[in-house]
């Protein structure tokens, strides 16, 4: 029986390829004969390729680069999962566990900085996309963005898709209501520190009354920890040889002291990121600033949707650059494609793919051609009032610096942004906070 | 075929002396049919019941984490839970989300089974719809209440409003976290126990009723004096059950925090199947969530027993 069934798949394969050799042949015309090979690969059923992937709004910004492949390439079509907006306590944990189990990953996945460290130690999970003539691609990104896409024994797993950068989003029309300049320089000039930017949130709230200056401690924290972070030797929670630091990290320190001062000032609409509270106050305004990575761009437009359009805008970040996030493309061992896989992990890091992800939705291309591509660095983005984010972003997008992450930062930053979140929703003491921050980071680096 | 040609007589003899292969083959049938006709739900028990329950306890007993290591660990998992407060801290929300739903829901099941065992209009189709609540999923209860519960746009918010109560942070504070948490499971059971109220209501003789109406006896008389001792056993498998679905509680609080198991910022609302959840599958340390899994399962012994010998008293005479 399974013989005979093997027969008829192989009949109708080679009907279907026949059939396709005759197509072929017709539409080529001037060459009348091509080899049977690709043919008959070519009429093959297509291979579907999932690809899965994190966010918020617009998250990698596929959307489009997939509808285009879709279109050309019959033969592999991409299936686009965006599983969920949380990467540490959701998509990680999943994707760890399917990782492990040898099951249910997609065909590609996408990867933030957070679980990095552990990926790179972990190279049995990956196809070495060297065996795919993917070394080549490695002229296209800056050396550290390369570097952290290689395992422990020197499997090159991981592409860079996005980078960071950092500025802040803000409400115009709110800032207009406050009696605020709404231009982006001028507004950018209200802030050169983030005292100033706390001032400002004071002057705000004392004006409009149902909105609070920013969503909630957490993105802001984050923000203020990856410019501490830069200065303090580029570590965060680990050092080098991961060992927890966040005791004695003063970047650490510096960046939960801000949050506190927020929070104490009353200053958060009290939303945790990547919640449906928080993208719902996007949308109704509970809130005028939010911190803005690249890739925050698009969360924030497909969180407020069409009717924000025109009333968000991009200013400069208070206290200069940093780089918060910015993630991989990896193919896992277990996929039963890993050709076809590693063909689309490749396309989806293409500079041109990059270049009209950031002009569509805002993250920053990791690939260097694409952040000198001029349509990049003159893009304007329309939901944002016609930002110049290629001049916001672009422009510093090389000078940008890794922050080094350990293998288990996702399981810290998790157990801290508790904390952070805790000391905003009034169930952390502010007098106990800084202790039960170190006392979790601890327990959560087991 | 031949066998019918045969007089039957000769049938009967065949039988007699049947070879002795085949007498013993007929004592196992006799014998050992039985067991194999109702062996099905034991080996599905035993493989889907008590194999699991070994295993995790085996596990238990190891540091098994991520990278695969595994390593004898004796009871250092149950002490360190012990130790953990994060585990009484769900353990304690787990009982207190527990009180909180079964309480108002038995006593509410109770009245509504009593008040549908009468004779009205539509009554069939009433007690149908009191079941409505179970085939909906609960996911999407909870999606559904978890807007209603939302700090900023919620409509129990709203409504507290016109009685000049401040707006809640549901997912913030402790106890209303358990409210929002208790209602939702409320809802959707609350139905589901009157239906099983009802169905041992309608067992009771109705002659009781009559000799004790005649004896004078007031609806409410007979309701403590009749309905409620009658209705011992069927409170007593009901009890049971809550007490299993309510100490395991996991999807409603798991979906109330964005299908996150951390039950709040500070672990306000998680309970101890979340935080078996967390440990073994976002720590990914396996030992130390098969340990957490045995306590709960004692502490589901605990409770089903205490609750037991409470439901044993009620309504009794001796």
């Amino acid at each position: 029986m399974m013989i005979s069934k093997r027969r008829g798949g192989l009949a109708a394969a080679s009907v279907l390829a026949a059939a396709a050799l005759t197509v072929a042949s017709c539409s080529s015309g001037s060459t009348p004969q091509s080899s049977g090979a690709p043919a008959s690969s070519a009429a093959a059923q297509p291979v579907t390729i999932r690809v899965q992937t994190f966010g918020g709004g617009s998250n990698f910004g596929y959307e489009k680069a997939v509808a285009k492949w879709n279109a050309e390439h019959k033969d592999i079509q991409i299936k686009h999962e965006n599983l969920t907006d949380q990467f540490e306590q959701q998509y990680w944990p999943q994707m760890i566990q399917w990782l492990q189990a040898g099951n249910g990953a997609g065909d590609v996945v996408g990867i933030d900085e957070g679980g990095m460290g552990l990926a790179k130690a972990n190279p049995n999970w990956w196809v070495d996309l060297k065996e795919h003539g993917l070394e080549s691609r490695k002229a296209d990104f800056p050396a550290w963005k390369w570097e952290n896409g290689v395992a422990t024994d020197g499997k090159v797993f991981g592409l860079g898709t996005d980078i960071g950068g950092m500025s802040i989003c803000y409400r115009s029309d709110l800032f207009k209501k406050a009696g605020l300049p709404t231009e982006r320089d001028k507004v950018s000039a209200l802030w050169p520190t983030w005292d100033d930017f706390m001032k400002v949130g004071q002057q705000f709230q004392s004006k409009v009354k149902d909105t609070k200056w920013a969503d909630g401690t957490n993105t802001l924290y984050q923000v203020v920890l990856y410019q501490e972070a830069a200065k303090n030797g580029n570590v965060s929670y680990f050092d080098q040889s991961n060992k927890l630091i966040v005791d004695s990290n003063p970047a650490v320190k510096t960046a939960f002291d801000f949050a506190q001062k927020m929070t104490q000032q009353g200053l958060t609409a009290k939303l945790r990121n990547f919640t449906d509270e928080w993208a719902a106050g996007t949308q109704k305004g509970a809130f005028a600033t939010l911190g803005c990575p690249s890739w925050m761009l698009g969360v924030v437009s497909g969180n407020a949707g069409e009717g924000g359009a025109g009333k968000w805008d991009v200013a400069a970040v208070p206290g200069g650059g940093g780089n918060w996030g910015g993630s991989w493309l990896a193919v896992p061992k277990q996929t039963k494609h890993p050709k076809e896989a590693a063909m689309v992990a490749d396309y989806l890091t293409q500079a041109t793919t990059q270049a009209s992800i950031f002009t569509d939705f805002g993250n920053m291309p990791s690939n260097t051609k694409a952040q000198q591509d001029p349509a990049v660095q003159g893009a304007k983005n329309e939901f944002f009032n016609d930002a110049p984010i290629g001049e916001i972003f672009a422009k510093s997008a090389s000078s940008l610096q890794p922050v080094f992450l350990g293998v288990k930062h996702a399981q810290v930053k998790n157990a801290i942004e508790s904390v952070i979140q805790g000391m905003d929703d009034g169930s952390v003491p502010h007098d106990k906070a800084w202790q039960q921050l170190v006392d979790d980071a601890v327990k959560a680096a087991g | 075929m031949s066998l019918d040609t045969l007089p039957r007589a000769t049938r009967s003899a065949h039988r007699r002396d049947r070879p002795p292969g085949r007498r013993w083959r007929s004592r196992l049938d006799v014998k050992a049919m039985p067991y194999a006709l109702v062996s099905p739900y034991f080996i599905l028990f035993a493989a889907f019941g008590l194999f699991p329950l070994a295993f995790t306890l085996y596990y238990s007993l190891y540091d098994y984490d991520l990278a695969g290591t595994i390593e004898w660990a004796g009871l250092d998992n149950y002490t360190a839970l012990l130790g953990d407060e994060d585990f009484w801290r769900a353990v304690v929300n787990t009982i207190g989300m527990f009180v909180l739903a079964t309480v108002p829901q038995m006593i509410l099941a109770l009245f509504l089974a009593n008040a549908l065992n009468k004779r009205f209009r539509f009554r069939l189709a009433i007690r149908m719809s009191v079941l409505m609540p179970l085939v909906t999923s609960v996911v999407a209860v909870a999606v559904v209440f978890t807007q209603l519960f939302a700090r900023d746009w919620g409509l129990v918010n709203w409504i507290l409003s016109w009685f000049g109560v401040d707006a809640l942070n549901w997912r913030a504070e402790r106890i209303p976290s358990w409210i929002a948490i208790a209602t939702m499971v409320d809802w959707r059971w609350t139905g589901y126990n009157a239906i099983i109220f009802l169905a041992g209501m309608q067992t009771i003789p109705r002659d009781l009723y009559e000799a004790a109406a005649i004896d004078g006896a007031s609806r409410r008389r007979q309701f403590w004096q009749i309905t409620l001792p009658m209705l011992r056993p069927t409170l007593i498998f009901v009890v049971l059950n809550s007490t299993i679905g309510g100490l395991t509680l996991f999807s409603e609080p798991t979906t109330f925090y964005n299908g996150n198991v951390d039950g709040g910022s500070q672990g306000q609302f998680q309970t101890v199947a979340m935080f078996i959840v967390k440990q073994g599958f976002r720590e990914f340390d396996y030992g130390y969530a098969a340990a957490a899994a045995w306590l709960l399962f004692l502490l589901i012994l605990i409770g089903a027993a205490i609750n037991f010998l409470f439901v044993r008293r009620i309504g009794g005479t001796k």
